[in-house]
């Protein structure tokens, strides 16, 4: 794995099977997928390691991480299957605002398979 | 792998707020791969608009610290008209909306509160010139009309780039990454020259996916309000971010200019009918129907567009609210030709620093807003709840004379 934002990676994992968008697709205020035609809507993100094959959408997912990670409802980790710079980029900022750490990691190709598998999923 | 100079190391390795920026440039930059920083000559930032604490909170992060920009910055709109006070309706979040643009301002920021801010003479970036732009709209415009290069900026990291001074060297910073590999034909037919480019730039958007296309069939001195419109509709329906017109915009003299002399990978025909049909989508009132409002300047009017309105409203009088979203830097000029008060008399109200769809400023909304923007007829619907009616600027007159959806 690689990391773009290092941290702790381990927990209860969730695995999304399909790409998401932050912005429009997750709540900040209950950290919870809200996007209706994404398999996992409803699911809660908080406490959780997120999987993620890949993310999408506006470059406001930036913020909508960052005020999860503020609000308490965001993500102990996200591990990616490919590199996301919006992603990145708001678990940063809430490092740098807040000390809250969401560590950012990318598992290419065969190796988010295989943890995904592991998983249960 | 990203690989910083002495210089880059060292700021990264201070305790200000430079720093802090630096940090989060070099982890974007690693994300996207790219492989080094290059220096920036300007900035358009994008974050005066709220999206919680976080928004909020990170700029003040950098005012505490002391932190400037250290490249010319612009601003884009905020969520509050600073200038006239009142004409957006107060709520909850007017005392943070304005908060986070006066924190803004005091990182050295040009107070402008435009999306367009390459109407202004002294911020147009020169073509080839490196910049980290924000907003959908703005960007587009930099990259295909003046050439200049920027990737598609946004949360957090227009500001990083400008508080730093340096962006990550990718995407279409790089020469290669600017080559079009998509020809598209335009055939507008008897369209108005300014629906048929909103009309383009929606096709183009939903057919350009991540390829830059370069156009050809648009009327050869095509306006730049006209260009800005187009990118604006295409950065709407698509995460367009380049596009040439041939013959008419800096990197695309010649075909062979545009493909870095290859052949086009596709082309593709945008003829009259599908010109219409996309329009027929933008538009959900009928012919007649009841009107609310009229909205111009999605992204913001500029002078000349306010120089084709005038002569539209002489002797007339909009029987609905007017509204024309500009920048405050224009507003002297429009007093200094008398054009101010004759937009008054006609029944105009002008907003600065902000947009009528993002920000609660019409009251009516139970008839239809009509706009000649393709951007406000795609977003106003969600955003403020309203129909829309789409038509050109002089149907868009001739509609707020009759208080209903006319057609010329």
């Amino acid at each position: 794995m690689r990391f773009l934002v290092p941290g702790p990676v381990d927990g209860e994992r969730l695995v999304l099977t399909a790409p998401i968008s932050f912005w429009g697709g997750v709540s900040p205020v209950t950290g919870c997928i809200i996007d209706p035609r994404h398999p996992q809507c409803g699911a809660a993100l908080k406490g959780r390691v997120l999987m993620l094959p890949a993310a999408k959408g506006s470059s406001s997912g930036s913020s909508v991480l960052a005020e999860t990670l503020r609000n308490g409802t965001g993500p102990i980790a996200i591990i990616l299957g490919e590199p996301d710079a919006i992603l990145a980029t708001g678990a940063l900022v809430a490092r740098q605002l807040y000390g809250i750490i969401c560590a950012v990691a990318v598992a290419e190709g065969d190796a988010f398979l295989a943890l995904a598998q592991a998983s249960g999923r | 792998m990203l690989v910083l100079d002495d210089a880059q190391r060292a700021m990264l390795s201070g305790a200000d707020g430079a720093a802090r920026a630096l940090e989060l440039v070099v982890a974007y930059g690693e994300a996207v791969g790219a492989e080094a920083l290059i220096p920036i000559s300007g900035a358009h930032i994008d974050g005066c608009l709220h999206h919680g604490d976080v928004s909020l909170d990170f700029v003040r992060q950098f005012v505490d610290l002391g932190a400037k920009v250290r490249v010319p910055t612009t601003l884009n709109v905020g969520s509050v008209d600073l200038i006239h006070p009142g004409r957006v309706r107060p709520g909850a979040q007017t005392a943070d909306g304005r908060a986070l643009m006066q924190a803004h301002v005091a990182l050295g920021c040009t107070a402008s509160f435009t999306c367009a801010p390459y109407q202004l003479a002294a911020h147009r970036p020169a073509k080839g010139a490196q910049v980290a732009w924000g907003e959908s709209n703005a960007i587009v415009f930099a990259n295909s009309v003046l050439g200049a290069r920027t990737e598609r900026y946004g949360d957090f990291i227009d500001l990083a780039c400008a508080l730093c001074g340096f962006a990550p060297a990718y995407g279409l910073h790089l020469t290669e990454k600017r080559r079009a590999s998509l020809l598209i034909e335009v055939r507008s037919g008897s369209l108005d020259a300014g629906v048929a480019a909103v009309a383009a730039g929606l096709a183009l958007g939903r057919e350009a996916g991540g390829r830059v296309a370069a156009l050809t069939g648009l009327p050869e001195a095509i306006p730049e309000d006209d260009l800005k419109a187009l990118g604006a509709a295409a950065a709407s329906t698509g995460a367009v971010a380049l596009f040439h017109v041939i013959g008419r915009t800096p990197e695309a003299a010649t075909m062979d200019e545009a493909f870095h002399g290859r052949p086009p990978a596709e082309t593709l025909i945008f003829d009259e009918a599908r010109l219409r049909a996309e329009l027929a989508i933008l538009s959900q009132a009928a012919d007649g129907a009841k009107l609310s409002a009229v909205s111009l300047g999605t992204p913001h009017f500029s002078l000349s567009e306010f120089g084709r309105l005038m002569p539209l409203i002489e002797g007339r009088r909009a029987s609905v609210p007017f509204t024309i979203n500009t920048a405050r830097a224009f507003l002297p000029q429009l007093e200094a030709r008398g054009w101010a008060s004759a937009l008054d008399a006609f029944g105009a109200t002008l907003v600065a620093d902000t947009c009528v769809y993002l920000a609660p400023v019409l009251e009516d909304l139970t008839g239809a807003v009509m706009t000649n923007s393709g951007k406000m007829a795609l977003y106003a619907p969600a955003n403020i709840g309203c129909t829309i009616a789409f038509g050109s600027l002089a149907e868009c007159v001739a509609s707020a004379g009759a208080g209903r959806v006319v057609r010329l």
